[in-house]
């Protein structure tokens, strides 16, 4: 792969998408007032459930918050990249224009996944940031290199993990040709990321650890931040993230053997 | 010797499609019980197209045409047989093979809706590894090829169907392919773009030789720029050859129509030996074999006095109209 060459078609992706949602100030607007009203009616909801009980699954509020700060940046970067783009795979595949990108000579799933870019999505992406730094300042969180690292590796891991998800149910489209279900149940298994997996039952724990993995996308992030989490957990996410990626990739390469291209 | 760049050998492709009976219990059922069947849409073609040919593919709505490009660009898997285009297995659409070819498509766009099209191609030539420079002097040659200019800075939904094709084709063509697959390329266009656009590609192909594989149910698009036309019907090949070849085969007569200078000259010339098709006063109309026209409108001019004479040629659309529903052409 010429590292170069994707910089610079990424470079132009940037450009181009940008250049694009600035013809629509108003709407970029719109988004920018809903991603800071989303935020403020998350804690507002956060901070009901905390009002007559000061933990939830063992957590505290304030520990509880580095939840919403981790879920904030991901529903961020959901917004930036994935919602542009993967929710158009659906629409490349129902109208055939998919053509234009197999025919080019670059990688299908880097020119699928990348091409478009949200810049309302930053501002969560922001907030989720500002949101963590208070958290670490009243968890009185130490800030050192190791934490810093194992933070980049599992948040890195989560970004992986959601897009894994949200990539391989965009795949299916090659055969079932509407997704947008799917997709919209994901975002909504997505929503329970926001609340500590030990507030949940057993049975739930598991089922979002194993089927749907929201407790590697939010609450391993989130343990390691207040110091909790075991080693086995970080390395069991950086194993689910490769595995998953590596799956998701195999299996567009697969379902591409199937794609029949819409009639002209 | 010319060397062919495309091969394709016993092609064949199915498709699963599912049907479904109308009404609300029909589509209970599809809904349940979908039955789904295996369609053979191309039955075991076989065809050579050379270097620097353009090649026009025939045929009426579904007959097929559309997939057999679609499998030459390596979009769609072959189900059978065996496609080789500039010594390249399309479906494994290897680098240098996407650098190689194109494809147009009059019904889809590749460009960017809400931008001018200057920036999708910018965006193109860096996918094709083109350096500013280089895309620029590009840029500039095929715009002043295909005659358009202030329209690369205008978004593209600004812009009228005609100056998007035109982009379009600026955007497929950026990368200098050798093969051109165009799909229905003037599709929806008005008379002087779908000519403008001919005008370009014969240009085109004069220019660097590329080869053109061309669907269109515009029969100027195939009677202007093919000479060479492959008929599909239902998935089979039909007729593979010159296009005047097809056209003297399915059309062997010309009709003439002669003014002579008297009603008596005419009835001398319908006495004369020549098929009549009808008379009226002094005008005459015969059928003339396509063979032998010369010389019997030598005889006709050396031996009757005529005032007026017009050749009609039979309307193009209907001759091709024969193709498209008959199953072998034996020429």
């Amino acid at each position: 792969m010429n590292l170069k060459k994707y910089l610079e078609v990424y470079k132009k992706f940037l450009h181009t998408s940008l250049a694009s949602e600035l013809e629509y100030k108003t709407n970029i607007l719109v988004d920018l007032i809903t991603a800071i009203l989303s935020l403020i009616g998350s804690i507002f909801l956060l901070s009901i459930f905390f009002q007559n009980n000061g933990y939830i699954g063992g957590w505290k509020f304030e520990q509880a918050l580095i939840i919403q700060g981790i879920y904030t940046i991901l529903n961020g970067i959901t917004n930036t990249w994935f919602n542009p783009n993967l929710t158009e795979i659906v629409k490349h595949i129902r109208e055939g224009t998919l053509d234009f990108v197999l025919l080019k000579p670059i990688d299908s799933q880097f020119f699928i996944s990348l091409k478009k870019i949200n810049p309302s999505g930053f501002l969560e992406i922001m907030l989720g940031f500002f949101l963590l730094f208070f958290c670490i300042r009243i968890n009185q969180i130490n800030l050192n290199l190791s934490f810093l690292t194992l933070s980049l590796i599992t948040i890195s891991c989560s970004i992986c993990i959601l897009y894994s998800l949200w990539f391989f149910i965009s795949t299916t489209t090659i055969w079932f040709v509407k997704t947008w279900n799917a997709i919209e149940v994901l975002r909504s298994f997505l929503y329970i990321g926001r609340f500590p997996l030990n507030s949940f039952s057993f049975s739930l724990r598991v089922f979002f650890s194993i089927f749907i993995p929201i407790a590697f996308i939010t609450t391993i992030p989130s343990e390691v931040f207040l110091g909790l989490s075991q080693l086995w957990k970080i390395l069991l996410e950086v194993i689910v993230a490769a595995v998953f990626l590596i799956t998701s990739r195999k299996f567009w390469l697969f379902a591409l053997k199937f794609y029949s291209s819409a009639s002209s | 010797m010319v060397q062919n760049i495309i091969d394709v050998r016993n092609l064949s492709k199915s498709f699963d499609i599912s049907s479904k009976e109308p009404g609300l219990k029909g589509t209970i059922k599809h809904f349940f019980r979908r039955q789904t069947k295996s369609l053979k849409v191309i039955k075991d073609i076989s065809f050579e197209i050379k270097e620097g040919e353009i090649v026009g593919f025939l045929g009426a709505n579904g007959a097929g045409k559309t997939t057999i490009l679609k499998m030459l660009c390596g979009l769609i898997y072959p189900s059978d047989g065996s496609i080789l285009v500039s010594g390249y297995l399309p479906f494994r659409r290897k680098e240098n093979f996407l650098k190689n070819i194109t494809l147009i498509m009059g019904q889809k766009q590749q460009l960017i809706w809400d931008l001018p099209p200057i920036e999708s191609f910018y965006l193109n030539a860096s996918i094709y590894d083109l350096d500013k420079f280089e895309a620029k002097k590009r840029i500039k040659k095929l715009s002043e090829m295909l005659e358009i200019d202030e329209e690369l800075y205008i978004p593209v939904r600004k812009l009228s169907l005609g100056q998007r094709m035109k982009s379009e084709l600026l955007a497929a063509l950026i990368h200098e392919p050798n093969i051109l697959f165009l799909d229905e390329p003037t599709l929806g266009l008005d008379i002087n773009a779908q000519r403008n656009l001919r005008k370009f590609l014969q240009k085109y192909n004069k220019e660097t030789n590329a080869t053109i594989c061309l669907t269109s149910h515009y029969m100027k698009d195939i009677t202007s720029l093919c000479k060479r036309v492959i008929c599909v019907h239902e998935g089979a090949i039909s007729y593979d050859g010159k296009l005047n070849l097809l056209l003297k085969k399915l059309s062997p007569v010309k009709e003439i129509l002669i003014v002579c200078r008297s009603e008596k000259d005419a009835t001398k010339l319908e006495n004369s030996g020549f098929t009549i098709k009808n008379k009226i006063k002094n005008e005459i109309t015969l059928k003339i074999e396509n063979n032998s026209i010369t010389s019997s409108l030598k005889t006709i001019l050396n031996n009757f006095d005529i005032e007026d004479l017009f050749i009609n040629e039979p309307p193009i659309d209907e001759i091709i109209g024969k193709v498209l529903i008959k199953k072998d052409y034996d020429i």
